[in-house]
């Protein structure tokens, strides 16, 4: 399945910092059909680093979407039967609005007078393209990690519009821990003489200080399991020596990633986009997260991962809580992986048995029923 | 034919399950209600009443693999404990609450059924009834801990903790003031009328509060 990445323009966009972006774009791509009483569509939701291109191979690059073992014919969001949406998220770099954008105002990217954006301000752009593309009501909403933030804003801010919610790997709000990983990445990067307070759109990027990030991130995403069984404490070189020449598997890898990422990510956008994880808390302007969860009107499916210590249970269970207190229909399995925080992407066989049944289900009674 | 006796041959349950007190449960819950069962193991009993019955079903179970199970087929279950996993719920959130076979295996019975009564209106308990002359004859004869077709496990390995007959549990409903609405005992897939307390292997209860 070849696919290409669209992009819907929109006047204006307010935001919550108070400001209103005009104009703003939003990248998508979207796999399967829509059918006639638009009731089969499925948007999905990426985490911190992805982007649009969720599924099938890109008409550009040729790639794999970042999903692509979970949607498509016969999978988890089986596109035989659904029509499933993914965009790229406000203040992302592949495609939507961001810090990379050119200002109207000046000519020039936007760059550190970006505005602050939050994770509502990404929902509520998505909504806009819902909108536009003729769908009033989702079938589901989905996603991992900071996908899984939006999935829950989603619910909370258009209960209507949303049948069944997924957030997989997630929580209503960062702990401590969450928070500094992220700082200790912003701080890489601007930290970098590169980084120039965020003004190198013409000049040479961040790359020290990016790359430094996305290693850190790549350690809390893993598992003390999944990194001895990749690489152990085996050497790159055959015969190590005892000087800082030589280089274990992981540091390898790590750098590797590391170098791999500056190429295809804004620091800026890390610089928003972390910073917009880190101030969303579902609770905000709510009594309690049961009182904010109250307001839902979706059947839930929460899961999360045994080795996943980036996003315990513990914070999958707390939403599991707050919606059982409030008598809402959700349902919650904790999945044993090795992969840690990345399983969700990467161990996808139990999920998908999770993902396929509940979303069938919600067709058959929330869906089919009513029209 | 009575409605019990009919469904107890109606084939789209028992045959299903291979369960007559499932038979029976999807015979005493209404249509279009809320239920919880608590222990729901795959969820099969919850998937047909929200196929034939309508009704809004939810699940609690501590095993992740049958909660797997009972996801994929598309019943929302919570993966936890029973005795701490009814807390979260308001009170009177169902109409029904059911725990079959499972009453036995609880490590406070007392305080599930108690939880049970707050969180729902009714409660359909179903157990194996240790007051089963096959269970009686074989503790007197053997002077051992009876294993019988309906108790198989020796005693180091088996999930049962605590041992009621159907007397105990009519006693400890009428204890606790808790209406017995229904009352059907069961040997294999028929229903046993007469000395219930010796002669059926499983009690199904329906009470309210």
């Amino acid at each position: 399945m070849i696919v290409e990445t669209q992009v819907a323009c929109f006047d204006s966009l307010p935001l919550d910092c108070g400001v209103a972006l005009s104009p703003v774009e939003i990248a998508y791509e979207t796999y399967g059909q829509l059918n006639s009483s638009r009731s089969n569509a499925i948007l999905i939701l990426h985490a911190f680093s992805g982007d649009a291109h969720a599924a099938g191979i890109s008409h550009e690059g040729g790639k794999p979407g970042w999903w692509d073992n979970a949607i498509g014919p016969g999978k988890a969001f089986d596109t035989s039967q659904y029509f499933v949406i993914c965009t790229n998220v406000l203040g992302g770099c592949k495609g939507t609005t961001g810090p990379a954008s050119i200002d109207p105002s000046t000519g020039r990217p936007y760059g550190m007078k970006f505005p602050v954006i939050s994770i509502s301000d990404m929902v509520r752009l998505q909504k806009k393209l819902v909108n536009h593309l003729g769908i009033e009501r989702l079938l589901a909403v989905a996603g991992g990690s900071m996908g899984g933030m939006q999935v829950l804003e989603w619910a909370v801010a258009y209960p209507e519009a949303v049948a069944c919610a997924i957030p997989i790997a997630t929580t209503s709000r960062h702990s401590a821990q969450q928070i500094a990983f992220n700082e200790v990445g912003r701080q890489a990067i601007m930290a970098d003489p590169d980084w120039c307070d965020g003004d190198y759109y013409n000049k040479k990027p961040p790359a020290r200080g990016l790359s430094v990030a996305r290693m850190v991130g790549h350690i809390t995403y893993m598992s003390d399991d999944s990194m001895r069984e990749k690489f152990g404490r085996r050497f790159r070189t055959q015969e190590p020596l005892p000087d800082f020449s030589s280089v274990f598997e992981v540091e390898s890898y790590l750098r590797y990633r590391g170098s791999q990422f500056v190429d295809r990510f804004d620091a800026n956008s890390y610089l928003y986009i972390t910073k917009a994880m880190d101030l969303f808390d579902v609770t905000n302007g709510h009594a309690s997260l049961a009182a904010a969860l109250e307001r839902t009107q979706s059947r839930f499916l929460v899961i999360s991962f045994t080795s996943d210590w980036l996003y315990p249970t513990y914070q999958s269970l707390e939403i599991v809580s707050a919606l059982r207190g409030r008598n809402r229909d959700v349902a919650f399995c904790e999945l044993q992986s090795n992969y840690g925080h990345d399983a969700f992407l990467v161990d996808v066989a139990e999920q998908s048995e999770l993902i396929r049944g509940f979303l069938a289900s919600t067709y058959r009674e929330k869906v089919a029923r009513a029209s | 034919m009575s409605a019990v006796a009919h469904e107890l041959r109606h084939p789209s349950v028992r045959d299903v399950f291979g369960r007559s007190d499932y038979a029976i449960i999807s015979q005493i819950v209404e249509p279009n209600t809320r239920v919880l069962d608590v222990g729901c193991g795959e969820g099969e009993l919850l998937h047909w009443l929200a196929l034939h019955k309508g009704v809004d079903a939810r699940g609690v179970e501590i095993v992740g693999a049958k909660v797997q199970r009972a996801i994929a087929r598309g019943v929302s279950v919570y993966q936890g404990d029973i005795d701490q996993g009814l807390a979260d719920y308001p009170d009177d959130a169902f109409d029904y609450v059911i725990l079959s076979q499972t009453l036995q295996e609880v490590r406070k019975p007392l305080k599930v059924m108690k939880e049970m009564m707050r969180v729902g209106r009714r409660a359909i308990v179903a157990f194996p009834n240790f007051g089963h002359w096959s269970v009686r004859l074989t503790h007197l004869w053997s002077g051992r801990a009876p294993r019988t077709k309906l108790f198989p496990h020796d005693w180091y390995d088996s999930p049962n903790i605590h041992f009621l007959t159907v007397h105990d549990f009519e006693s400890l409903a009428a204890k606790m003031k808790w209406p017995v609405e229904r009352a059907i005992y069961l040997s294999g897939d028929s229903e046993v009328k007469l000395f219930p307390n010796l002669m059926a292997e499983v009690g199904v209860f329906l009470i309210r509060k």
